[in-house]
């Protein structure tokens, strides 16, 4: 009942989705990428097939690197379905999306999930106000559309992300009215014990340095080792807090940008059962797969930053691991080629990820920040506060269903995308367990949402 | 509260979902040392995921009394729990689209009327307009039951299962219950976490209790399946009673909050050993379609979420509540298929009963235990009952 | 009435796409706004500030991740409530509401005339 039968199903058309598009449709195998935006790109690289050269200045090399990949996916054969919105996988291979206000499907023999990162919640007071985004958001309204701030913004936390779009405003001529960075001693600390490995990156190292130089240059005022951020406003934003070097400290502004890193977008692999374990590296959940990144469910495989966040080359490499895995599953590619290709691509993933443990750990986002105080909220969807979560603990709540069937909390229009980190880490922190002991949202389809019209319509 | 781990009780309710719990509280009260084990936690499966329908509307003729019973205790829950689990009296309405439902309605509402039951009533076109505006207007009539409603199963459970404890069971999650044995007049409960003893047992195992019936030496024919239910987002409000249609399987609700139920019978795999019922998103298809012929200004609105809980399905459709037949102290109440919830209430008090008295304070003949071996007559006349 | 913005579009040398814009009805008034470009986008560099009210407490909301994760960005979209505005991309003539409160839906209008209405927020 399908409406299209395919080899390989890839879902994302970002650095991970392209690149195994394009060595799976290399052996011979029908490959249909799906994707919601309507060019490639995915976030890191989005927009890029339309980018102006001044685009590209101002945005950076890594950036501008990502055209090269998108012209090979273009000439690749595979077929880029733009979008769509895959609202269901299966663990039998079937991949259902809407499009166009229509809902369809197509059969697959092997899927490959490249969904992705998306920012990690910032729980803070007052961070659902208006005028508060994340530095993604600031870089997608940057790329996609050329929008930056129209007067002096904040950027609030941690990351390299968080200094790459000050350095790419600064660029652009655009006023940052301040830098608070949580980063402070400890972490410093905490990263010199991977210094071994962030030697062997030194690539990144160099860029990043480089990269703070410029903001410095940029005469942009830094602020660090900054706590007890809160964002003031009644109904948008008017201020933001915080505490540096131990003095209170409040900025006015109207725009706040937050970013303490990205975590692995799961809601696929956890709604296909798939295994996951708590990292507490990255702190979040990754999926369990083998050295293709083969989940525990037969035929599906998870590449890029959806398994662990490791950038986007790391991702292009594991998308190409990934493709001719499933070539090889599907019978386009022997084995021992496949081992023969993949043997290079692996020597070059494990250089790209031996950054990885330095800035985690120096990036680590720090636990105010993660398991806040009572009276923020967690649950953006359903306003369910850190003491209300803390109130079903109380009654026997061990877990974050519970907690969503006892008061809402995840079952709001994003499905806990925006919550269900730190309700795992509240849930964890309250009872004295590690995170993975308390799990995580059971995850159900529609991953996005389909009208009662569509649905109807399709039967 | 007791301070012991209720290793040794006189009675060990296994399964903690509605029933279970509802059993756990009413022996509780009752004065026994009554411990619970469950597998996962208290409302995990079916008790905590189905539609939340307070149904004495449509009900098999056997299972009515024990509804109308269990509604009354419904409508005063915090008086039993101390909470109200979200109770709301909303009324059922069970719609026909055409004038051939409606003699099937009509003839419905006569039989119990015979059978001296006057709960459900025939209400024409212009009182379904009053009582739910916008719905479609090729709508013939309906039954009408006022006193009926809705209520949210986790809380629910969780109102019995904090009862209970407060009551003095002990109750024990993430401890499936493995194997029962007899140990003399005694029972044994073998669980990874040790060896649980006591005088009497509670079968309330939902979807797995037909593995407990079968270790007693009564095998029942229960099946595990799933239903398959959707919420969708918040709209303004638009209905408030519970609806049903005749021709086709629906069930429909809109919350306080906006958000709208959709069930309707559709049936779908459940894995029991896997503890998993698996959404078809197509099938919901037909759900869709029901919702938007009845409301079709609803076409827009989105689906958040569809799933499936593991509910255990009796062949005939009642449930099995009841004294084992096979082995001494041992009380069944499981196989509600995907019916039981609005009947938690007055199960566990007819487990409590069973248990303490040897004897249940409503007709439960129909819901024996042994009925699948007896001929076709016997089970017959227990339904007239 | 849009406020001061807190977003612009940077101005590009002519002949790019930076420099088309488009005219949709925001709330029932015309508005130019950037095209080329997603629905939200548009309206944060029109000076748009408010896209929703959340439907919990009447609270404003807008944008925050910019890349359909959030779902903050809602809004009625030529008819169609509960769109992700991030995700859409902007063209001319479109209708686009904000959502206040529940999402209402058109009931049909025998219904509309008897209802009370529910308590629309800022």
């Amino acid at each position: 009942m399908a409406d299209m039968d395919v080899d390989i199903a890839i879902i994302g058309a970002g650095p991970a989705g392209m690149a195994a598009a394009v060595a799976a449709a290399a052996t011979g195998a029908r490959v249909a990428v799906l994707d919601e935006q309507d060019a490639c790109g995915g976030q890191i690289y989005r927009a890029i097939q339309r980018a102006t050269p001044e685009r590209l200045r101002i945005l950076g090399p890594d950036y501008a690197a990502g055209r090269a990949l998108a012209d090979r996916f273009a000439a690749s054969g595979a077929q880029h379905i733009t979008g769509a919105a895959v609202w269901q996988v299966t663990r039998e291979h079937a991949v259902h999306y809407l499009r166009n206000g229509s809902v369809a499907s197509l059969q697959a023999r092997q899927v490959i999930l490249c969904t992705g990162a998306m920012e990690r919640p910032f729980p803070i007071p007052g961070w659902t106000l208006p005028g508060v985004l994340t530095a993604g958001a600031a870089q997608i309204l940057l790329k996609s559309a050329n929008v930056v701030p129209a007067e002096p913004v904040v950027l609030a936390g941690c990351g390299p992300l968080l200094y790459l779009l000050g350095w790419q405003y600064v660029r652009a001529g655009v006023p940052i009215r301040a830098i608070v960075d949580t980063t402070d001693g400890t972490d410093y600390q905490r990263a010199l014990a991977h210094l071994g490995g962030a030697l062997a990156g030194w690539r990144y190292l160099k860029k990043g340095l480089a990269l703070m130089r410029a903001l410095k240059r940029g005469g942009v005022p830094f602020y660090k080792g900054a706590t007890a951020l809160s964002v003031e406003g009644t109904d948008a934003v008017r201020a933001l807090r915080f505490t540096s070097r131990g003095q209170p400290q409040r900025i006015e502004t109207r725009a706040v940008l937050l970013h303490q890193g990205v975590v692995p977008n799961t809601q696929f692999s956890w709604a296909l059962r798939a295994a996951h374990r708590w990292d507490d590296t990255q702190l979040c959940w990754q999926p369990v797969v083998d050295e293709w990144g083969m989940l525990d469910v037969p035929g599906i495989l998870v590449a890029g930053d959806g398994r662990g966040i490791g950038g986007a080359v790391a991702a292009a490499l594991q998308g190409e691991l990934a493709g001719l895995a499933a070539a090889h599953n599907v019978g386009k590619l022997d084995g021992a080629q496949r081992d023969r290709m993949a043997a290079p691509l692996r020597t070059a993933l494990r250089s790209h990820l031996s950054i990885r443990p330095f800035l985690d750990a120096l990036y680590r986002p720090k636990p105010a920040n993660r398991v806040p105080a009572d009276d923020v909220v967690v649950c953006r969807c359903e306003e369910v506060t850190a003491g209300d979560i803390r109130s079903f603990v109380a009654l026997g709540c061990s877990g974050p269903n519970q907690a969503k069937s006892f008061g809402r909390c995840g079952m709001g229009p994003c499905q806990g995308r925006q919550c269900g980190l730190t309700v795992t880490e509240i849930i964890a922190d309250a009872r004295g367990v590690p995170p993975q002991e308390v799990g995580y949202y059971r995850i159900r389809p529609p991953i996005k949402p389909v009208t009662l019209g569509e649905l109807a319509r399709e039967s | 509260m007791k301070a012991d781990n209720g290793a040794d009780a006189d009675v060990i309710v296994i399964g903690g979902g509605l029933h279970g719990t509802s059993s756990a509280l009413h022996l509780a009260r009752a004065g026994l040392r009554v411990t619970l084990l469950e597998a996962d936690y208290c409302g995990r499966h079916a008790s905590g995921v189905n539609a939340g329908g307070v149904r004495t509307l449509g009900r098999h003729v056997a299972e009515i009394p024990l509804a109308l019973a269990s509604r009354n205790l419904w409508h005063r829950l915090a008086d039993l729990t101390g909470d109200d689990a979200g109770f709301v009296p909303s009324g059922q309405l069970k719609v026909a689209e055409t004038d051939a439902e409606l003699d099937v309605l009509r003839q419905r509402v006569a039989e119990l009327e015979a059978l001296g039951f006057t709960h459900e009533t025939m209400v024409d076109t212009q009182t379904v307009r009053e009582l739910v505006p916008a719905i479609a207007p090729h709508v013939t009539g309906a039954i009408w039951v006022r006193e009926d409603g809705h209520a949210l199963p986790y809380r629910a459970v969780t109102a019995f299962r904090l009862a209970a404890a407060k009551a003095g069971a002990v109750i024990h999650e993430t401890t499936p219950a493995q194997r029962v044995e007899q140990a003399g007049t005694r029972w044994k409960v073998h669980t990874p976490r040790g060896v649980f003893h006591a005088d009497r047992l509670v079968n309330a195992a939902g979807a797995w209790a037909g593995e407990f019936a079968a270790q007693i030496g009564e095998p029942v024919p229960v099946e595990a399946g799933g239903l398959m239910l959707m919420i969708t987002h918040r709209v303004a409000p638009f209905v408030k009673p519970v609806l049903g249609a005749t021709g086709r399987a629906l069930s429909f609700k809109q919350y306080a909050n906006g958000t709208v139920m959709i069930g309707g019978g559709l049936r779908c795999p459940a894995d029991a050993q896997a503890r998993h019922g698996e959404v078809d998103m197509l099938r919901l298809g037909t759900s869709a379609q029901t919702v938007t012929a009845l409301f079709p200004h609803l076409g827009p609105l989105g689906i958040n979420r569809a799933w499936a809980g593991v509910e255990a399905f009796m062949p005939d459709q009642i449930p099995v509540i009841g004294p084992s037949k096979a082995a001494p102290g041992v009380v069944h109440a499981f196989g509600f298929s995907a019916h039981g919830f609005e009947l938690g209430p007055i199960v566990g008090q007819i487990v409590a009963e069973l248990v303490t008295e040897g004897h249940a304070s409503l007709p439960i003949d129909a819901f024996a235990v042994d009925r699948f071996n007896q001929p076709r007559g016997a089970v017959a006349g227990a339904l007239r009952d | 009435m849009p406020t001061d913005r807190l977003f612009q579009r940077i101005a590009e040398p002519a002949g790019s796409a930076g420099a088309d814009t488009v005219t949709i009805e925001f709330n029932g008034a015309p508005l130019q706004v950037p095209a080329q470009c997603s629905v939200a986008a548009a309206l944060l560099a029109s000076g748009v500030t408010r896209f929703r009210n959340s439907p919990v407490s009447g609270e404003p909301r807008a944008p925050y991740c910019m890349m359909g994760v959030c779902f903050e960005c809602l809004m009625e979209i030529d008819g169609q409530p509960s769109r992700q505005s991030c995700l859409v991309t902007v063209r001319e003539g479109m209708r686009v509401r904000t959502q206040d409160g529940a999402r209402t839906l058109p009931l049909p209008p025998a219904v509309e005339a008897g209802r009370t209405e529910e308590v629309e927020h800022g």
